[in-house]
């Protein structure tokens, strides 16, 4: 092929369209390397490893002690460009790069919302500089300042009474991922020209989306070249395409750091990058430039610091999501497509971090898993699953129609394509409170004002089924077109004053966007229907006539049980609620879809919410994600897997989530299922001449784990 | 016909091969003072549900049973043996792995009417879980209520129509743990060419909610749970009696 482009880092690679336009899945598809053998490759942590992750954890105890913060920029507002290059040991690192100048220092980032950044410091023990707030009070208009100059007093009432909450309109959306794995591949200057090559594509009439389209995309070059700066300063020239995989992982690091430095989003995912990087490992294993022994180094350091990245924020934030989360999600393993898994053994590298760091929360490694993975993959990961508690299972076969196969996990379960899909995060509207609306016409339950419109409420003793999902379809229209439309205002804010001018560099020019809304408390609404429709419901008052608590007489299927009789209720609220989203103008022509996983804000949405029809008390937790209420499920847990699974993912297409625990105990013996074969009786191992190691291994090999069970084959 | 069925289990991982759909049957003579499910002891309580009800139950989910199938529990499963029979002969037609747990105290030789039962039954049975509580008599009689020349007598039943037995045991701290009743225990088990598996459980006390629920006195009220260390020795214990007793034999 005579080709535009030839480059030094492209030795050795197989061709494609992938190099005469930025095509990652070409370049993918035409040079990895399916691996299908067990972890027996793997290599431990060398003594620098150790070394600095000891430093790292004395770092952590040392922010634990200092009450959750070690150190705090009150005067530097973050950008790509403005700290000097950060180090935990200069001689020991393989790859380099932290979000300021030290490790554990957060930085400032006042673009989402200033009263937010002033209160992440004040909140800390730290105070802005008055310089800073007075020129993003006076001067600069902020994402936030800007959503409360659009809010309508009705989406002002619904932010305040819970009904919509969570909504990303004082700190970044996040849930953008930036295909950073085109750093390593094209090297920044290709970038820049194919940037500069579309916003020349852009010279025509100058409508409103066009001048748009122009600013953007300048936006988008200049963040390219401060991606630039920002890697001389750590000494690097990534103008040109990453020559190894040492320059690939830290090519594609850069890029993901310049977003994190730019970015404090409520979810600053990595994408699905062991594949790629494994490209380049197998090259060099071949032309012999590395060992295993120093790629997986190399794996370790770049996973360590993604476990170091680190954001401002506030004790409210912290209580919403249950912690300090970042949501640096990689997506691994998953199929083709064209039948091929896509496990490398840079998939098992990945997840050895957890052995050579040991176990950790972030970031977030996501198995897509497909029942066509390989056996070897499959064995492992349970086995990893069991010793470390820290993977995340989705699932790939459902995903892949949607998303084809170079698709990525933002957050916990929202997919998109890599460069070429972004999604508009939209928190939660809570479909508990909603139904107590629709019983009280539109009159909160807790702070008793008029918050939704003031239809009739309902005023007989006892709930009738058809009255009540009558009114509660007719309040669920209403309450979509306010959250629909703040959403609307939220987007277009922080577009306009918070733009993701990297992430979104590294993506396509044309971008399909999704709409991203959600639902809190479909557990709740589900068997709260189900009481109503097959027990008896009884309204309790209080002296103004407002409902305030319920008494259900008699049982009724809940959700949770496999029971057809609920779980359809559940879907019928989902498909209702979904329809009238859909009938709303959703901003940038993007394509709404709902996500139910509420994985941690759960207790907060629950606080918020008075008692429901199904029994459940005022305050109380609603159930996480699409979760079955607490104790509800009496079947056990396939049975309320079943119920969860009915729920339609095209009416759910940006997620549904389960949150499941188990003791080890109930998952079997010996962390195996019990198959009662012949070594159950302890065979005297010195009679069939085998020594115990062998007979171990010969039974792991021929007793098959739990998960081979679920794939029902 | 229908069986009084007290619930069902649709993950059951610990009561036969692979991942089971258990279905626990209302009813039970005995009164093991361990007993954690004293909610199953009533007769003819519970929700009246047919076979083909409960294998529907089974086929929503039938992907997960691959590797595993159903066992069926109590109570005392036997109790309801024209039930259990209906329900195997059914599943059996679809090539489903039928597991009957019982504690076989409803057998005794000579009771011919009920035996031809029971041959029938062991005709659609895949295996047999049989928990021996106790192997002396009298201590038998003291934990359960009942002596065990009947248990005994239906293990040999089981050796003689050659089905496939996992023994259990379950220990209790200083009440079945004897190192010597243990070994005898083993010797029994030696004598059943049948005998697959052994499983040893700790005893635990998360049935002492349930009692004060049903308002009865819990009967082994201060006795410990068993530690995992516990019944992996009392495993042992068995195991090492069951191969001395095996080697003599050969």
């Amino acid at each position: 092929m005579d080709n535009q482009y030839s480059y030094a880092g492209w030795r050795g690679f197989r061709e494609g369209s992938w190099v005469n336009e930025i095509d990652l899945r070409s370049f993918i598809r035409h040079n990895f390397t399916m691996y299908d053998g067990n972890e027996s490759f793997l290599e431990g942590p060398t003594q620098n490893t150790l070394d600095l992750w000891e430093q790292v954890m004395d770092l952590t105890r040392q922010e634990r002690e200092a009450g959750g913060v070690l150190d705090m920029d009150t005067k530097v507002i973050s950008t790509i460009t403005s700290h000097g290059p950060g180090y935990l040991n200069k001689e020991k690192e393989t790859i380099v790069g932290f979000q300021t100048d030290k490790p554990f220092k957060r930085a400032m980032m006042p673009y989402g919302g200033v009263r937010m950044a002033e209160k992440a410091c004040a909140d800390n023990g730290y105070t802005m500089d008055p310089q800073v707030k007075e020129f993003f009070t006076l001067h600069r208009k902020t994402h936030n300042a800007g959503v409360f100059d659009a809010y309508t007093p009705e989406m002002r009432a619904c932010r305040s009474s819970h009904i919509i909450t969570g909504l990303p309109d004082a700190y970044g959306r996040g849930r953008i991922i930036g295909d950073y794995r085109r750093v390593a591949l094209y090297g920044v200057d290709r970038l820049i020209e194919d940037k500069e090559e579309q916003k020349n594509r852009t010279d025509s009439a100058m409508y409103a989306e066009v001048i748009r389209d122009r600013e953007e995309l300048s936006e988008q070059i200049r963040a390219l070249k401060d991606l630039k700066k920002m890697a001389a300063s750590y000494g690097f020239d990534i103008s040109l395409p990453a020559t190894n995989v040492k320059e690939a992982i830290q090519w594609l690091y850069f890029g993901y750091l310049a977003a994190v430095k730019e970015q404090n989003g409520a979810a600053m995912s990595l994408g699905r990058t062991s594949t790629f990087l494994d490209i380049y490992a197998e090259r060099d294993l071949a032309e012999g430039t590395f060992t295993e022994k120093e790629i997986q180094e190399m794996v370790d350091h770049f996973i360590m610091k993604l476990r170091l990245i680190k954001f401002a924020r506030t004790p409210e934030y912290n209580a919403l999501f249950s912690g300090d989360p970042q949501w640096v999600t990689e997506s691994l393993a998953g199929v083709g497509t064209c039948g091929k898994h896509f496990v490398t053994k840079m998939t098992y590298r990945y997840l050895h971090t957890l052995y050579n760091l040991g176990p950790s929360p972030e970031p977030n490694l996501t198995v897509l898993w497909s029942t066509r993975l390989p056996e070897n993959f499959k064995r492992y990961c349970a086995k990893v699953s069991i010793e470390t508690s820290s993977l995340q299972y989705e699932n790939d076969d459902l995903m892949r129609y949607t998303h084809g196969d170079d698709y990525a996990i933002a957050c916990c379960v929202s997919s998109m394509r890599l460069g070429k899909e972004m999604q508009f995060f939209g928190a939660r509207a809570n479909l508990a409170k909603c139904l107590l609306y629709a019983i009280n016409g539109g009159v909160d339950e807790v702070s008793k004002k008029q918050v939704g419109p003031k239809y009739r409420p309902i005023t007989s003793e006892y709930l009738d089924y058809d009255e009540v999902m009558e009114r509660f379809d007719a309040m669920m229209e209403w309450l979509c077109k306010v959250y629909v439309n703040t959403l609307n205002v939220i987007h277009y804010m922080h577009d306009k004053y918070c733009y993701e001018k990297i992430q979104m560099a590294l993506h396509d020019k044309k971008v399909t966007r999704w709409f991203a809304t959600g639902i809190a408390g479909l557990s709740v609404v589900a068997d709260s229907l189900s009481a109503i429709k097959y027990a008896k419901v009884r309204v309790i008052r209080d002296e103004t006539g407002l409902a305030v608590d319920y008494e259900v007489e008699g049982d009724f299927p809940k959700y949770g049980n496999d029971d057809d009789r609920v779980d359809s209720l559940a879907n019928l609220v989902l498909h209702k609620f979904m329809e009238h989203v859909r009938k709303n103008h959703t901003y940038r022509d993007s394509i709404p879809t709902t996500s139910i996983l509420t994985i941690t804000s759960n207790v907060v949405y629950g606080k918020a919410t008075g008692s429901t029809p199904d029994g459940r008390k005022k305050g109380e937790a609603f159930a996480p994600g699409a979760n079955p209420m607490h104790r509800r499920d009496e079947k056990g847990a396939i049975a309320s897997l079943s119920s969860v699974a009915k729920l339609s993912f095209k009416d759910a297409q940006d997620g549904i989530s389960n949150t499941f625990s188990i003791i080890p105990g109930a998952l079997g013996k010996d962390d195996e299922l019990f198959m009662g074969d012949f070594g159950d009786l302890g065979v005297e191992l010195s009679d069939l001449g085998l020594e115990p190691d062998d007979l171990e291994c010969n039974t792991c090999a021929a007793v098959p784990t739990l998960f081979e069970g679920l794939d029902g084959e | 016909m229908a069986g009084f069925v007290h619930s069902t289990e649709s993950f059951g991982t610990v009561d036969g091969p692979g991942v089971r759909f258990v279905i626990f049957l209302q009813g039970c003579p005995m009164r093991c003072q361990y007993c954690h499910n004293p909610d199953t002891w009533k007769m003819n309580a519970g929700s009246l549900r047919s076979a083909e009800s409960l294998l529907r139950e089974y086929r929503r989910n039938k992907a997960f049973y691959a590797k595993g199938g159903i066992t069926v529990t109590g109570g005392e499963a036997l109790m309801q043996i024209d039930f259990v029979l209906e329900l195997f002969t059914l599943a059996k037609k679809e090539q489903i792995h039928t597991c009957l747990d019982t504690s076989g105290i409803t057998y005794r030789p000579g009771n011919t009417p009920y035996n031809e039962k029971l041959d029938a039954l062991m005709e659609v049975t895949d295996l047999v879980m049989l928990d021996i509580k106790h192997i002396d008599a009298e201590g038998h009689k003291a934990l359960t209520g009942h002596d065990n020349a009947g248990i005994l007598a239906f293990a040999r039943y089981l050796a003689e129509k050659q089905v496939p037995v996992w023994i259990r045991h379950v220990v209790v701290p200083g009440i079945t743990d004897d190192p010597g009743q243990l070994a005898r225990l083993g010797a029994f088990m030696a004598s059943l060419p049948n005998v697959k598996a052994l499983d040893v459980l700790p005893y635990h006390v998360m049935g002492v909610s349930k009692y004060r629920e049903l308002d009865l006195p819990y009967p082994l009220e201060g006795v410990p749970a068993a530690t995992q260390t516990q019944a992996k020795e009392a495993k042992q214990a068995i195991l090492t009696a069951y191969w001395k007793q095996k080697r003599s034999q050969n």
